[in-house]
């Protein structure tokens, strides 16, 4: 990169600023930013950091509720759960670097997510992933970046000693290209150990502790490596991060034992756009001024110019701010885990940021230029007039019988068992797991140590569950119904193990904003997601916003997704999905409101995703969500199912499957088997004391799921085509 | 009883192997640094990634200062459990014989499995029932041996997850005082967790350490 500044009027371009952003720079500095300086305001500014598509959308969304501790701008939001005890949580994506190499993106993207858990104080105590890759069956390329994507994030969460507890999976052609990796992870604190980012206290040191700063993700974040490096072969590098679990387990450890010997005044990981990011937002927070020296910072390689270390994303490094009187002790605690700890730079009373080069000052940022001053932009939203989404191959017969059409259902990649996943991931460590996956709609975490008198024969237990949700197909057809759906699904999940919801982060995987469509489509569904998190007052405390995710066959699904956690009082009688005992009842709770559009069904009979999604009853879902939690938590509901993809056929043959409990049921006339409705419906299961009153459509028993007068299929038909859908694809 | 549970950096099921362990004694951790087993009555090499598992797993945790006294213990008569990345270690520390080898499938694999104890006679044995459910989860698991070992635990049939040899899932050494096994016991402690099977590991410990001569160093 040139260092003149009017040469930078090609640079800048290249960097992603526009012409007008970077008169806005040049105002605001009152001169021409110099190489670093452009580096460090191109990365800020640019949609990764600043949001400036999506910021002002955000601003609807509800963040206010009385378990709120931390809400949206720290590294993760954060709830009480009682006891003195916090929970946080977030979701982030890593879809481009995944899609160009599936096993360390996905892995970093598990990485970036526990570093934010912990630098606000929270041990991490569980991971949950949302993956969407192209259609199995039609391409190597997705069975490929499948199978990559599950080993990385199994080798990081399994390495570092966090259980993989969920998660969800969807097959679309229009991820072909662009596959979304979301991973949400989950911590636990005393409140007195949640920590903020904000620096404070000029004269305080600026400690730089992990791993050492390289090259990697400098071409990952901008098209840096080809403007600067021009000359050399290092400019054609690949610049994918490259993760290092053991060095994170190092890391976090130190960072909690930090945070408990209240050593440090505040803690920052490094993440997108690295220490510039970092330290920008801790001065930015704290309303103060920073100090960094470069020389001072340990370098992987040693010929690496002021601009690739101030952007680097080498990962495993965090940053915090440490009183003069604690430096040695800060330094003694990072030598105990093996930590290399360096003081680069300190607090400074006037909001600039100022990067040395030793005694020399080789940039100056005013801090608000950086993080405040990026301009945010209006979006053109415009309803498309056709459906932006192609049908695909018709895989069943509209006029198949129901029972092909259930095993074809059971069979697809949408739905079948998630096994061959899971198995890959480590769900049991930190001995919290009361239910893993398949066993239940939601994964549930004791919150009390469990020992010897407070298992299953001891008291309550109080826990935490969590799901994610999100279904691309339904907002296509719908954006605002769509993403409200995710909300009223996820919190239905929890129902199901007896969880009231305390807070949402979210996702959300949308194509390029700048076109009118995908404007519509993000407005619409960020609309419906603070609607229906408004009906169900649940505030969203945390998320990311994942734009231009696009091919050139198209933008991918909108797709929302949403992560959820809520608190239940007694984890002894979170609800398995599958019955109980022979001879239980069968119930159906909720308003079920099933049709076919944007449903599994019509996407096998080969239809895009579209026309309407169904009506919602608000006030109905309410009371029936709080009528399942009740039966949940009283010991009524031995089993509780929310009725989702494949729609009530495909419920009932999951409770069947998970169980090895065959059932007899007789469905209310006209109901269609495959119709859906998401986060209205459940199949609960009880003795017929306990499900007096309810609607009851049968009874567990005997070795077949009947359907009165549309099918007879024995279990063993059913779990051999639920388990092999997706196990024959990656085979 | 106190058992020691040792920590390597890197090493992730050392604290579910106390709690599991203080379900039926004391237990304490011990830092890999320190040469020093204060004076415990049972040593477990947890489970986990010692060091990342760099080079191969458990090679270069074997060279740790603790292991020199958990060597020296164990050559001593006291009893020794490694678990997982545990027996991974004391397979590399010639504490027990044979080797683990990357699964027969090559992936990471978590799944709970049935195991038969094949000898219920060992110190840590004792207490269990003929059959065991209790989850494994390793990449690494695969066991080998050249020559005849004394085998403790095998996996039921149609369970073996890995490919190990003779489905064999947990050794004793000659002695019979170091154990070594892929399964996670410390993960099948509870009923409200999936199984309590594993408990009867650390209860048999208990009886046999109660019943021996205190081993001094």
């Amino acid at each position: 990169m040139s260092t003149d500044a009017r040469g930078g009027r090609v640079t800048y371009r290249e960097l992603g600023l526009t012409d007008s952003e970077y008169d806005l720079i040049v105002e605001g500095l009152g001169r021409e930013p110099n190489a670093v300086e452009l580096a460090m305001l191109s990365l800020m500014w640019s949609e990764h950091c600043a949001y400036k598509h999506s910021k002002k959308l955000l601003r609807g969304l509800p963040t206010e509720g009385p378990h709120v501790l931390v809400g949206p701008g720290e590294n993760a939001g954060a709830v009480d759960v009682g006891n003195g005890i916090a929970i946080a949580f977030k979701v982030e994506s890593h879809n481009h670097p995944s899609a160009v190499e599936p096993f360390q993106g996905a892995a970093t993207g598990v990485g970036g997510i526990l570093r934010d858990i912990f630098a606000i104080g929270a041990r991490p105590i569980a991971v949950l992933d949302s993956l969407r890759f192209g259609e199995p069956a039609d391409s190597q390329r997705s069975r490929y970046l499948l199978e990559h994507a599950v080993a990385g994030i199994g080798h990081y969460g399994n390495s570092i000693g966090v259980p993989t507890v969920g998660g969800e999976i969807y097959f679309e052609p229009s991820y072909e290209q662009n596959c979304l990796i979301n991973a949400m992870a989950v911590g636990m604190a005393p409140h007195s150990r949640l920590t903020s980012a904000a620096a404070a206290g000029p004269g305080n040191i600026l400690i730089l502790f992990g791993a050492l700063t390289g090259r990697d993700g400098i071409g990952g974040a901008s098209v840096l490596a080809s403007a600067e490096l021009g000359e050399g072969d290092d400019a054609k590098r690949p610049t994918v991060q490259i993760g290092d679990p053991f060095a994170e387990k190092k890391l976090m450890e130190c960072s909690l034992e930090l945070l408990d010997r209240e050593l440090l005044a505040s803690l920052q990981d490094l993440g997108a756009a690295g220490l510039t990011s970092s330290a920008s937002e801790m001065a930015s927070k704290g309303e103060v001024g920073l100090d960094v020296d470069i020389t001072k910072i340990p370098l992987r390689e040693a010929d690496m110019e002021p601009f690739e270390i101030m952007v680097s994303e080498s990962q495993e490094r965090m940053l915090c701010v440490v009183e003069p009187d604690k430096v040695a002790a800060v330094l003694a605690v990072c030598e105990h885990w093996d930590i290399l700890a360096t003081a680069i730079g300190s607090v400074t009373e006037l909001p600039l940021f100022r990067i040395l080069s030793g005694d020399e000052v080789i940039g100056e940022l005013p801090v608000p230029l950086l993080v405040d001053d990026c301009p945010l932009y209006d979006l053109e939203p415009q309803a498309p007039t056709t459906s932006l989404y192609p049908g695909g191959d018709q895989r069943i017969a509209t006029d198949a019988a129901p029972a092909d059409t259930l095993l074809a259902l059971l069979a697809s990649a949408n739905i079948s068992s998630r096994r061959p996943v899971f198995e890959q991931y480590d769900p049991v460590v930190q001995s919290r797991t009361v239910r893993r996956p398949e066993q239940a709609d939601a994964a549930v975490l004791a919150l009390p140590v469990l020992d010897v008198d407070s298992g299953a024969a001891g008291a309550p237990v109080p826990a935490i569950a969590i799901s994610i949700d999100g279904n691309g197909r339904r907002v296509a057809v719908d954006p605002r119904a769509g993403a409200a759906e995710a909300v009223y699904e996820c919190a239905a999940n929890l129902a199901c193990v007896g969880a009231t919801p305390l807070g949402l982060t979210n996702c959300l995987n949308f194509g390029n904003p700048e076109k009118p469509h995908v404007a519509w489509q993000l407005s619409e569904a960020i609309d419906g997601l603070a609607q229906a998190c408004r009906d169900l007052e649940v505030p969203v405390v945390g998320g990311n916003v994942s734009l231009y995710n696009e091919s050139p066959d198209g933008p991918i699904l909108p797709t929302p997704v949403v992560g959820m956690v809520g608190k239940l009082p007694d984890a002894r009688r979170a609800a398995f999905l599958g019955f109980a005992n022979d001879g239980h009842k069968i119930a159906l709770v909720g308003g079920f409101n099933p049709s076919r559009d944007g449903s599994e069904l019509a996407k096998l009979h080969g239809r895009a995703p579209a026309g309407a999604l169904p009506e919602k009853n608000v006030a109905e879902i309410r009371a029936t969500h709080q009528q399942v939690r009740d039966g949940v938590n009283s010991g009524a509901f031995l089993s509780a199912h929310d009725i989702a993809e494949g729609g009530i056929a495909v419920a009932l043959a999951e409770c069947v499957i998970s169980c090895g409990l065959g059932a007899r049921v007789e469905l209310p006339d006209g109901l269609d088997l495959f119709g859906e409705d998401f986060g209205t419906a459940f199949i609960v299961s009880g003795t017929a004391e306990d499900l007096a009153g309810l609607e009851l459509i049968g009874e567990v028993g005997g070795d077949a799921l009947e359907i009165g007068g549309v099918l007879d299929l024995p279990i063993s038909g059913l779990t051999e085509a639920h388990a092999s859908g997706l196990a024959d694809l990656l085979r | 009883m106190k058992f020691g549970v040792i920590r390597f950096p890197g090493t992730c099921d050392d604290v579910d192997a106390q709690l599991a362990a203080q379900r039926v004694g004391d237990a304490e951790l011990l830092w890999h640094r320190d040469r020093d087993l204060k004076g415990v009555d049972a040593v477990i090499v947890p489970g986990g990634f010692s060091y990342g598992d760099y080079l191969r797993a458990g090679a270069i945790a074997r060279f740790a200062p603790v292991m020199e006294e958990v060597i020296e213990f164990a050559n001593a008569g006291g009893l020794v459990l490694g678990i997982c990345n545990g027996f991974q270690i004391l397979c590399e520390a010639g504490l027990l014989p044979g080797a683990l080898l990357i699964n027969d499938h090559l992936k990471f694999v978590f799944r709970q499995v049935n195991l038969e104890v094949v000898d219920p006679n060992t110190p840590f044995t004792r207490e269990c029932p003929p059959t065991l459910s209790i989850p494994v989860k390793h990449t690494t698991g695969r066991y080998y041996s050249p020559t005849p070992v004394q085998v403790v635990l095998r996996y039921a049939p149609g369970n073996n997850p890995n490919g190990s040899q003779d489905d064999i899932a947990g050794v004793v050494n000659n002695a019979g005082n170091v154990f070594g096994l892929m399964p996670h016991p410390e993960h099948a402690v509870d009923l409200l967790t999936g199984s309590e099977d594993g408990l009867r590991i650390f209860e048999s410990i208990r009886t046999a350490v109660d019943e021996r001569v205190k081993v001094t160093l």
